[in-house]
């Protein structure tokens, strides 16, 4: 059995599709990780596997329960972290956890072992007696973790767990959620639109843009179809240079994006001197900077949908300007 | 019912219960407002008022005491069943939604919370205005009244719940509770007997739940009735039970 099936799963809220037929698999006790930008549809499959949000059309089935028929048992089976909070601010964080736990049956003296367990988890025994109103925004969020942890779900879904969060707080994090799928045998589902987020804990991953996905494989594979090294060069007029690094015949890929010039080839370390030798004053351009890597996520990101997250995000907040 | 739902009514009473008492604008608030309406109304008002000659032997106090009550039952019952609102603005809703429950029992745990929060008032006022000089007709009177009170409580909760259910967001929260309690509040002769009103006004007066509520508070408290008793309750129970199944209808469909 599969911890998670969909089938050409969709949904349209007044005739926008924001998510568009997507079919996924995730086998049980693996780390699976969304990725895309904001407002690719990540947030609206998972609120339609956790039953929030019945799906326009398509299926699915978390560990064995359709998401449609059996909400119930789904609901049992699940632990879910919002992306924005969702606890009481009212009650002390041991109150939230305690609240959570009876609303899933949990008989008294588990409840109570449960608590302690998972506060141990996530650090926050010394807090447990506050009133969730004066925590900091991480203590928030491993409160909100260490609840959906609670009642040994099967399949905990983490939408953006670390999103605003700094750093500190952010690899902590993510050696909770480590530990817990190695612990507890959690079978894990997060979104993110943090590229180090995905390669530093999912086995696999699905990129998501506009409501479908374009790519689903374990990180290592999705960079090894890029075909190794990227070099990326920064000249005075990209136009030219663009023409010009198109000849070299050593180049199996070249891309043009945010003023820069990718060029994919093998061994790029030895590319460089190439690069050099080439006659700028012919061309008409002049080489700022060149920069080598091994390729990361976020290539791969660019390579399958023709843009980087940073670039949809720097674009989203300019609509946003201009509509306020 | 299983012993799952009882369980879910019971952690969102107990929930209503922690928030209440952790409140101190909410209980100072819910005790304070009440008295204020009492001592302005009772004695500014029944120096200049005379009731209509068929109501013998009854001073202003006896009159507006079950009507005051009424009107408290009804303020913190809508107000209690709007507070899903918040819930919703503050994400909390999605932490229930989620949970393995079943809807209505998390609908009637609330209610059960509500009810406890508005019957602590309305019973204290009681109890002072006892002191003041109410003429109570019996003990069994009173709990009669405290009958009332649990209906009215869980008609209107229920009612609060369906307006924050259709309503999307905080904005227009303030406007409705205007238009929705000023009517309700006036047409029920909290502050006139429906007797007093024309024709017209008294079949609105008919339509309005809180009308009943209020008769069958007052002729459990002061002997004084318009409608028979079974009728106002039968029609209070009809209204708590509408309002209910609507209620959890409408709160299974809340977009969060």
């Amino acid at each position: 059995m599969l911890a998670i099936e969909t089938k050409n799963l969709s949904k349209e809220f007044n005739g926008l599709k924001a998510v568009d037929g997507i079919s996924f698999n995730v086998n049980k006790g693996e780390i699976f990780g969304l990725l895309g930008p904001n407002g690719a549809g990540k947030t609206t499959t998972i609120k339609m596997l956790a039953t929030l949000l019945d799906p326009t059309r398509g299926e699915a089935k978390v560990w064995g329960f359709d998401i449609k028929k059996q909400k119930n048992e789904v609901r049992n089976s699940i632990g879910i972290v919002f992306q924005e909070p969702a606890l009481d601010n009212r009650l002390t964080g041991r109150e939230n956890l305690d609240f959570h736990a009876r609303l899933y049956s949990l008989d008294e003296e588990i409840r109570k072992k449960r608590i302690e367990e998972v506060l141990e988890i996530v650090e926050l025994k010394d807090k447990a007696d506050v009133i969730v109103e004066n925590y900091s925004g991480g203590m928030q969020r491993r409160l909100e973790i260490a609840r959906g942890l609670m009642h040994y779900p099967k399949v905990l879904f983490l939408d953006e767990p670390t999103l605003g969060l700094d750093t500190q707080t952010r690899h902590r994090i993510w050696d909770y959620i480590l530990s817990l799928n190695k612990k507890e045998q959690t079978t894990i589902i997060l979104t993110t639109h943090y590229m180090e987020e995905v390669d530093y804990l999912c086995q696999r991953i699905a990129i998501i843009d506009f409501g479908k996905i374009v790519a689903l494989d374990t990180p290592s594979n999705l960079k090894n179809i890029l075909g190794g090294d990227v070099i990326s060069i920064e000249t005075t007029l990209a136009e030219k240079a663009f023409l010009a690094f198109q000849k070299l015949s050593w180049v199996k890929k070249i891309t043009q994006h945010d003023g820069m010039i990718d060029l994919n080839c093998e061994h790029g370390e030895e590319k460089i001197p190439l690069l050099m030798e080439i006659d700028q004053k012919e061309a008409g351009f002049e080489i700022k900077s060149i920069n080598l890597r091994k390729p990361t996520l976020e290539d791969v990101f660019l390579h399958f949908t023709g843009r980087t997250i940073r670039e949809i995000e720097a674009s989203q907040i300019e609509k946003n300007k201009r509509r306020i | 019912m299983k012993s799952n739902d009882l369980q879910t009514i019971y952690v969102m009473w107990l929930r209503e219960m922690k928030r209440f008492l952790r409140s101190k604008s909410q209980l100072i608030g819910t005790l304070v407002i009440p008295f204020f309406f009492l001592f302005t109304m009772g004695f500014g008002f029944s120096s200049g008022f005379t009731l209509p000659n068929s109501i013998p032997n009854m001073n202003y106090l006896d009159f507006l005491v079950p009507g005051i009550i009424g009107l408290t039952m009804l303020y913190s019952s809508i107000s209690a069943g709007i507070s899903v609102l918040w819930d919703k603005e503050f994400g909390f809703m999605k932490e229930i939604m989620v949970a393995p429950v079943s809807r209505i029992a998390i609908i009637l745990g609330r209610i059960a919370g509500g009810v406890t929060t508005t019957l602590i008032q309305c019973i204290l006022i009681l109890i002072i205005s006892i002191f003041m000089g109410l003429n109570v007709v019996s003990f069994w009177g009173i709990i009669l009244s405290i009958i009332f009170m649990t209906l009215i409580g869980i008609g209107f909760i229920g009612l609060g719940v369906v307006i924050a259910s259709i309503i999307e967001d905080t904005q227009g929260f303030s406007l409705i509770m205007y238009f929705v309690i000023a009517p309700i509040v006036l047409l029920s002769g909290v502050f006139f007997p429906v007797s007093n009103f024309p024709c017209w006004l008294r079949v609105l007066a008919y339509l309005d739940p809180l009308t009943y509520g209020v008769d069958g508070l007052r002729s459990s408290l002061i002997g004084f009735t318009q409608f028979p008793m079974s009728l106002s309750l039968g029609i209070l129970a009809v209204f708590g039970i509408i309002m209910v199944l609507l209620s959890s209808y409408l709160f299974n469909k809340v977009k969060v």
